[in-house]
């Protein structure tokens, strides 16, 4: 397990999915800078979404719930791991760059 | 004075003349004061008490004779009550901190609010009012007016007739009432010109002008207006789109007024791009009363922007605006010819919509952007972003908002009429998590700590029309009751508390009645929302849309 820098928040979440994503390549959008972040999909195992989080913005996890919430909602993935590094990113920017990050996904 | 309603106002003005004629001897020659010789020519002329107006409004300052004040000896000059638009300078706080001035109305104190509340707390300030722009001009006329004005323009010539350039802003409406009252007018300017040479052209006449001294520096003016296009997030691209396709090709907006900030200069940027690919040209944003924004160059050039009429001008534009007199209001001579009481009669009487940002919004719709320990003040919003009661004249976008609000009133509410657009542009986080929606504004807490009569509500809920964030549109005019009128608030809200703690059905529901409105609702996919969508995006490329004339200052400049 990599070293986790003083100041950031790790975050888990798993949703169980039903919308199977055929194998892909891993996929990257967004940036690590200050308001903004990374998001990566990659193939996950089993069926569910898992999401990881680093934040450099501490004690947001229910903000965190509910964006993850609603993107499952919108997305409903299966069998995809995604990797979240953020700095400060609103949730309207989160959101925009999951969007942006699904419509990536390529078989 | 025994008497005060015969002719002593034009009695105690020639005893002042001639007090400052006796006080300068040879420093005064006609009409224009040596430079050294400021502070004694106010000391001759100013009594204790005296209702002064020094210029300064958000742009253009009488920095010269804001410095000359300061330095007056408080024994002689002392409890003046300052009448001014603005609080800009640490000089227009220091008068009172010096004794000097001790009473208080005003407009907008942006950067000096914080110690404006400090110096109210300490008792050495008594505040009358906040006013709006035009609401302050207008006591200028009944009850707050100036005994004695110090303006700044440009030039001045030999007899006294001043010339302002392109940042007319306030001059004319502070000059007017002081000089028909029996006042003084003392103008600082940046240079005379020779005897015998015209100034460019005159905007105040010289008989309404009372001294004129040089300032050994040019009057401060503030580029207020320049927003850098690298600066803006692709979530404000999209809330541009969702402002142009959802609301202003929605009711055919034509004549409009933008707001400070980010979010419109966005919009401005995409009409070009965005609105082009509409079609939307020529349907809608024709008419602007809006200070020169840089941003606006590229929709001016596309050919979308048919006038604009300014509140006062913009540091660079000046080349740009001399040849693209066609739209800007120029004079004879070619430079602009800004007027502040005028434009915000314009956005007042002659504008469809409004459109701006605020810093939070309650439940009701209420916005401010006063916050704890700051005095700020309000400007030219209220005017701007309120419906105009005495309006008469109909437009399709007034008549169509008028018919949404009374489609579900009754008696007197529901006599046709028309209603004026006011949209609050937020996105629901502000930097640092700051949320834009909150249950209780900071405006409350402000009115206890400072004695205020009223909270500083900057607009009314009740004069919003429609709240604007990234989660979406909610058209308040199309609630029926406070109950709907507060779930659409919370519907747009997005993560924040407010936003969180709505109630799903009751949004569904005005979501199917179309009281809110996603981007999905209005076709558009955030994904699109991309900065390439921009007219411009960076300073480089509206100097280039420019074909060069727009010059921005220096610190915009990063190539």
């Amino acid at each position: 397990m990599t070293a986790i820098p003083p100041g950031l928040e790790t975050l888990d979440f798993r949703f169980a999915g039903t919308r199977a994503v055929p194998a892909f390549a891993p996929v990257l959008v967004g940036v690590v800078g200050s308001g903004n972040l990374e998001v990566m999909l990659e193939p996950g195992d089993g069926g569910d979404c898992a999401v990881h989080v680093q934040t450099s913005a501490r004690g947001f996890a229910p903000v965190w719930q509910a964006v993850l919430d609603d993107f499952h909602h919108r997305h409903d993935l299966a069998g995809v791991r995604v990797s979240i590094n953020d700095m400060g990113a609103t949730p309207a920017v989160v959101s925009l760059r999951l969007d942006q990050a699904v419509r990536e996904l390529q078989p | 004075m025994d008497r005060i309603n015969l002719d002593t106002k034009a009695r105690d003005r020639a005893a002042r003349i001639g007090a400052a004629r006796e006080a300068l001897g040879t420093r005064l020659t006609g009409k224009q004061v040596e430079t050294d010789a400021i502070v004694d020519l106010l000391h001759a002329v100013l009594k204790p008490g005296d209702r002064v107006c020094l210029e300064g409004n958000n742009q253009k300052q009488a920095d010269f004779l804001a410095k000359a004040l300061v330095r007056l000896d408080p024994a002689r000059i002392h409890d003046l009550h300052m009448v001014q638009s603005v609080l800009a300078l640490p000089e227009h706080l220091d008068v009172f901190e010096r004794g000097i001035a001790s009473q208080l109305d005003f407009s907008f104190s942006g950067p000096q609010g914080a110690r404006l509340a400090k110096l109210l707390s300490g008792g050495r300030v008594r505040i009358g009012a906040i006013h709006t722009y035009l609401e302050l001009f207008s006591r200028y006329f009944v009850d707050l007016t100036p005994k004695v004005s110090l303006i700044a323009a440009h030039a001045a010539d030999a007899q006294g007739n001043l010339y302002t350039g392109p940042n007319t802003e306030d001059t004319p409406a502070i000059v007017e009432a002081t000089a028909f009252s029996g006042g003084l007018v003392i103008a600082q300017v940046n240079e005379r010109v020779p005897d015998g040479t015209p100034l460019p052209r005159v905007d105040v006449p010289a008989d309404w002008v009372d001294f004129v001294v040089q300032a050994p520096t040019p009057n401060f003016i503030e580029p207020l207006f320049t927003r850098d296009p690298a600066q803006i997030s692709e979530i404000q691209v999209l809330m541009a789109m969702m402002a142009i396709k959802g609301i202003y090709a929605e009711y055919g907006v034509q004549r409009l007024n933008h707001g400070i900030g980010f979010d419109t200069a966005a919009i401005e940027l995409l009409l070009p791009t965005y609105g082009e690919s509409l079609g939307l040209k020529g349907r809608i944003c024709r008419h602007w009363a809006l200070n020169p924004h840089p941003a606006l160059i590229p929709a001016i050039e596309a050919g979308w922007v048919e006038s604009i009429h300014s509140f006062g001008s913009e540091l660079g534009m000046e080349d740009y605006i001399r040849a693209r007199s066609d739209v800007f209001f120029t004079g004879p001579d070619g430079s602009l010819r800004s007027n502040r009481a005028f434009s915000q009669a314009a956005g007042h009487y002659a504008c469809d919509l409004f459109i701006g940002s605020t810093l939070q919004m309650d439940l009701l719709g209420n916005s401010s952007t006063a916050t704890l320990g700051r005095i700020a003040g309000f400007g030219g919003a209220p005017n701007m972003g309120a419906d105009a009661r005495g309006r008469r004249h109909a437009s399709p976008a007034w008549l169509k908002a008028g018919e949404e609000a009374r489609s579900h009133r009754s008696g007197a509410a529901a006599t046709p009429r028309g209603r004026k657009l006011v949209v609050q542009m937020v996105e629901t986080f502000r930097e640092h998590m700051q949320p834009a929606f909150v249950e209780r504004l900071d405006a409350w807490e402000l009115q206890r700590q400072a004695g205020m009569d009223l909270p500083p509500i900057m607009i009314y809920g009740d004069d919003v029309t429609h709240v604007l964030t990234e989660e979406g549109i909610a058209n308040l005019l199309l609630c029926r009751n406070d109950e709907e009128r507060e779930q659409a608030i919370r519907g747009v809200a997005g993560y924040t508390a407010v936003g969180l703690g709505r109630d799903r059905r009751a949004v569904e529901q005005l979501r199917e009645r179309g009281v809110i409105r996603r981007p999905e609702d209005l076709d558009i996919d955030p994904r699109d929302a991309t900065r390439n969508l921009l007219a411009a995006r960076g300073m480089r490329d509206l100097v280039r849309a420019s074909g060069g004339l727009y010059r921005p200052p220096k610190r915009f400049r990063n190539w």
